[in-house]
Order: structure tokens, then C-alpha cells, then sequence
């Protein structure tokens, strides 16, 4: 049976200038982001992020990795709005795909079905149509003929998802209350690779929790990550809650870039100039 | 009596409560604090077949105070809300960062799109949920720049912008604000004044919107006053009094 287990590094080393990177978790929640903190320090660039943004499209956006960002909300949950993907869009530094949340969802299905789109309601009259002026309808072929959104497919290269726990074999639960998408991340992607709180004995891991709670399978896996701690600051219930005192300062520093105060230069010397475990260090020392 | 003591927000309170008075048993999905509280009155009141989320995955079974927690009776996380959505047993009140006459609705970016002036959330789930079910409005400060002529991206769809079998389940119902309670009832589902809050006048509610507003001939009716039993459970549900925050007294 092959084991997964990888680095960080190798992880982000997969990833080439221009691929479409689609990230889990949801808005600031149970995101990979050690994974997205390893792809900040790699040469990596003119990527496609397809995400229900966080933090993790802001510090992208920030890093100068992002062509374009296909989305249909960024938010940090608490804070309502990331001022780093605010700033790239003010900005006009990266192009987005600005769908329904739930057309994505139907993109990222379309994928995992290697169906060419799927049709969905969302988005009929809305001015998503009109910003993706290469999105078309199509009638039901029955007598209804009934007028539907043909959402094309989301096909990543590269899926990053982060789990309370895994094996080494690429079997994967998550503990809290909600599996998000990620399952279907991996189902749209190449390369799948999931980081997780920890890796155990694939008997650890069906002992630990209910059978429903194994999202991920190994045939949906290509590399498994040990990041203890890799979600922050995001929520990664119930090994941690969400970090709000450090969501705020990412917050603050962020929105300060580019004015007489800004602290955006010192947050990232102070969290993000070293590896993960000097990131991890330096939370600690907060205290 | 209930009039010498019922704030501007008890009235909105409760204006928000009688947005999900014929709902029966579907989800009822408040964004943002007024809406929230509106539900869980609505629950223990007018309407207690409704479902609620505890915005995180599960369903309450009990109407808890805001912030306090409840035990629970179900399952929702995102990817079953988007099947709620999809099958209609919804009504979601969202808020509007702009709002137009038929209830076009923009909480995704000011400005052109491909270089906004100020980003927000995005579309969001906004074409969805107006397309498939039961959409209301929440604007806790009725503003000339929020009730404007056009909105600069329609993430929530309008009466106007659909027909045919796109319109089978466009449902966009009323808006409530910290001026009045509105609706779509006028010519070609244009926004109608439905009532002004106590110690509002028509005129002021019209200085506040950009576009022309229908007001049907005659008295344009008082949005209602909370009951004693209303305003004791207000008390209970917010005991804070957050509500008062979000808008206070005139």
C-alpha cells in the first residue's frame, strides 16, 4: 500500500506558474493554510484560485500569486471583507470569474463528473451573466423547455484541502461540523492533496469517528501532510476555534498596506518571511 | 401599554418577525442581527413551524436568545443549504449594500466591475437564492445611496429582470428598513410603500430613496406596534438589547 505522507514543500513544488489551484474550507474556515503559506514563499505565479474565499485568496492576492480569482464571496466570517482582495480588485490587479456560491459548487460537480457543465437556476438575470460573457443557457429538451444556466466544469490541477486527520494511505476525516466542499475539491482536481491536525493508523482513524465523517478516500488522494496547527487562523474545529486576535491583526495589517501606517511590511516579517515552523513559533510567542 | 414603551427597533423587530408569518415548514435564514431576531420572535409567535440554523451546521430545536446556544434537531451544512435553496423550502432576508425599484439587489462591488471602487462580498448566494425561493430585504439605515436607480452589479435578481420559466419561483418579497416596510406590489412590480414606522412620514421615507416610490392613493398605513407579550419576548431574545444598536430611537 503507498504511502502519502509529503512535505509542505513538496507539495507546493507541484504546483507550475499558471495552473488552477482550487483550495477548501470555507471562508475563514478549516483552510489549508500552511499549504497556502508554503505556496506564498514559492516561485509559483499566475495562478487561478478557485476558492469560497478566505484569508487564503487575500494572502495570494497580497504575494502577487493570482492572475485570477474565481470566486463567489471572499470573507474572514467575523471581519466581513479581506482588505487584501479588496485592494487587489480596487486595484484592478487580478481578473475574477464572479459566480453564485452555489454555481461554483455546480462547476467544481461538473468536474468531479467529467461532465462539460451542469445546469443550475443561479445566476439567470443576475449580472453574473453578464461578467461572464462566456457563460451560456441551455433549454431543458423536454416539454417544459424550461431556460437554465449551463455552469461549465471547474476542472483544477491541483486540489489543497486541510483535515482534522488522516492516514498515511490518504483516508481522511474531518471532526467538526461541516465538510464544506472538500471532498469535491478532490474529485475536480489532478492532484489531491490533503494536510491535516494528524496522521494516525488507518484503524486510529475509522476508531475515531463515526463512518460518515471520512470525507476523503485514498483514491481521492495523492499526497497526505502532517501541518499540526496548519489551519491557523482560520477554524479547525474541534482541534482549535478560529484565532480572532490574530485574524484581527492580519486584518489590521492588511489594511493598512500601502498608507503612512502601514504594518503590512512587519506582519510579514514577523509570520511569514520564515517556514512553517517559524510561523508557528511566532504564534506561539504571542502568547 | 405596549405604544409608550416600544422603541424604533421593537418596531423593526417585529416588522422583520411578520416577514415569515405565512412560511410554514421551510428554513428560515436571517443575515444580520435585526432579521435574526425577527425569526426566533416569529418562531415563539407567528409562525413556530420554522426551521432555523445556528449559522454554523446544525438546526435549532429551541428559540435561544441571541449568542446563546440551543440543543439541536438537525443537519445543515452548506452543501445540504445549497439543496434547500435549490428546492424552493427557503426564505432568506439578505441585506443590500444598493437596492433598486424592482429589488435589484448589490452586495458584490461599487464601480465597474472589471476595477470597482469598493469591493464587498461578491455575488454571494444572491442570484441563487432570488431565483429559487422567497427573498426579503433588511437596510438598517434607509439611504438615498442604498434605494438608487441602478445597481452596479446585480447579485439578487428583480421583478424586471426575468420572464418565462426563469420567473417560476422569483419571489421577492418585501424590504424592510428603519424608515418603512415595503413591497413590489406596484405597476409592474415596482416597490410599493406597504407603511411608514411610527413617527415616520411619507415624505421622509421618499427624501431617503433615489427612485420614485409607488404610495397608493389614500393614508399610507403605520407599520404596528409590538404587543406587550411581543416586546416581553424581544426582551428575552435579546436581552442585550443589540437591536437598539442597530438602530436607535429617532
Amino acid at each position: 500500500m503507498a504511502d502519502k505522507l509529503t512535505t509542505i514543500d513538496a507539495v507546493v513544488a507541484e504546483i507550475e506558474d499558471g495552473m488552477t489551484i482550487g483550495i477548501g474550507g470555507w471562508g475563514s474556515r478549516r483552510k489549508p493554510m500552511a499549504l497556502v503559506r508554503a505556496l506564498l514563499r514559492s516561485p509559483a505565479k499566475d495562478l487561478t484560485v478557485v476558492s469560497f474565499g478566505g484569508p487564503d485568496v487575500g494572502l495570494l492576492c497580497a504575494a502577487g500569486k493570482v492572475r485570477e480569482v474565481v470566486f463567489g464571496f471572499v470573507s474572514l466570517d467575523s471581519v466581513p471583507y479581506d482588505p487584501h482582495f479588496s485592494r487587489a480588485r480596487t486595484e484592478g490587479a487580478i481578473a475574477v470569474r464572479e459566480f453564485d456560491e452555489g454555481m461554483v459548487v455546480a462547476g467544481l460537480r461538473a468536474a468531479a463528473q467529467r461532465l462539460p457543465f451542469l445546469p443550475i437556476r443561479a445566476g439567470l438575470g443576475s449580472d453574473v451573466m453578464t461578467y461572464n460573457p462566456d457563460l451560456r443557457t441551455v433549454h431543458s429538451p423536454y416539454a417544459d423547455g424550461e431556460e437554465l444556466v449551463a455552469m461549465p466544469a471547474l476542472n483544477l490541477d491541483v486540489a489543497l484541502v486541510h483535515l482534522n486527520r488522516a492516514d498515511a494511505r490518504g483516508n481522511a476525516a474531518y471532526l467538526g461540523p461541516d465538510p464544506y466542499f472538500d471532498d469535491l475539491f478532490c474529485l475536480a482536481a489532478r492532484r489531491r492533496f490533503v494536510s491535516c491536525e494528524q496522521v494516525v493508523t488507518t484503524e486510529e482513524l475509522v476508531k475515531s469517528v463515526p463512518p460518515q465523517a471520512l470525507l476523503l478516500n485514498r483514491m481521492m488522494v495523492d499526497g497526505v501532510v502532517e501541518t499540526p496547527n496548519g489551519a491557523h487562523f482560520t477554524s479547525c474545529v474541534p482541534d482549535y476555534a478560529r484565532d480572532e486576535a490574530f485574524q484581527r491583526e492580519y486584518a489590521a495589517a492588511a489594511k493598512s498596506a500601502g498608507t503612512d501606517e502601514d504594518a503590512w511590511p512587519a506582519f510579514t516579517q514577523t509570520y511569514l518571511a520564515g517556514d512553517e515552523t517559524a510561523y508557528q513559533k511566532a504564534v506561539s510567542r504571542r502568547g | 401599554m405596549a405604544e409608550a414603551t416600544a422603541t424604533r427597533a421593537d418596531v423593526c423587530a417585529v416588522a422583520c418577525a411578520d416577514l415569515f408569518a405565512d412560511d410554514g415548514e421551510i428554513l428560515v435564514s436571517p443575515m444580520g442581527t435585526m432579521p435574526a431576531i425577527g425569526a426566533r420572535l416569529a418562531r415563539v409567535t407567528s409562525a413556530p413551524d420554522i426551521l432555523l440554523s445556528d449559522g454554523e451546521a446544525y438546526l435549532m430545536a429551541e428559540t435561544p436568545a441571541l449568542g446563546a446556544s440551543s440543543p439541536i434537531e438537525g443537519w445543515l451544512p452548506y452543501r445540504k443549504v445549497f439543496d434547500v435553496v435549490a428546492a424552493g423550502t427557503r426564505h432568506v432576508v439578505m441585506g443590500a449594500n444598493q437596492l433598486d425599484r424592482f429589488g435589484n439587489q448589490n452586495i458584490s462591488c461599487l464601480g465597474p466591475h472589471d476595477k470597482p471602487t469598493r469591493q464587498m462580498f461578491g455575488a454571494r448566494g444572491g442570484p441563487g437564492n432570488t431565483i429559487n425561493h422567497r427573498t426579503s430585504y433588511w437596510v438598517p439605515k434607509h439611504s438615498a445611496r442604498v434605494f438608487v436607480e441602478r445597481v452596479d452589479m446585480i447579485s439578487g435578481v428583480g421583478w424586471d429582470r426575468v420572464e418565462g420559466s426563469a420567473a417560476r419561483y422569483l419571489d421577492v418579497y418585501r424590504v424592510v428598513t428603519n424608515l418603512a416596510v415595503l413591497d413590489f406590489g406596484g405597476p409592474g412590480h415596482a416597490m410599493r410603500l406597504v407603511s411608514v414606522h411610527p413617527g415616520v412620514s411619507v415624505d421622509e421615507v421618499r427624501a431617503q430613496t433615489s427612485f420614485d416610490l409607488h404610495v397608493s392613493a389614500g393614508d399610507v398605513a403605520t407599520t404596528r406596534l409590538p404587543t406587550d407579550a411581543e416586546l416581553a419576548l424581544l426582551a428575552e431574545i435579546d436581552p442585550k438589547n443589540v437591536r437598539a444598536k442597530e438602530v436607535p430611537d429617532a
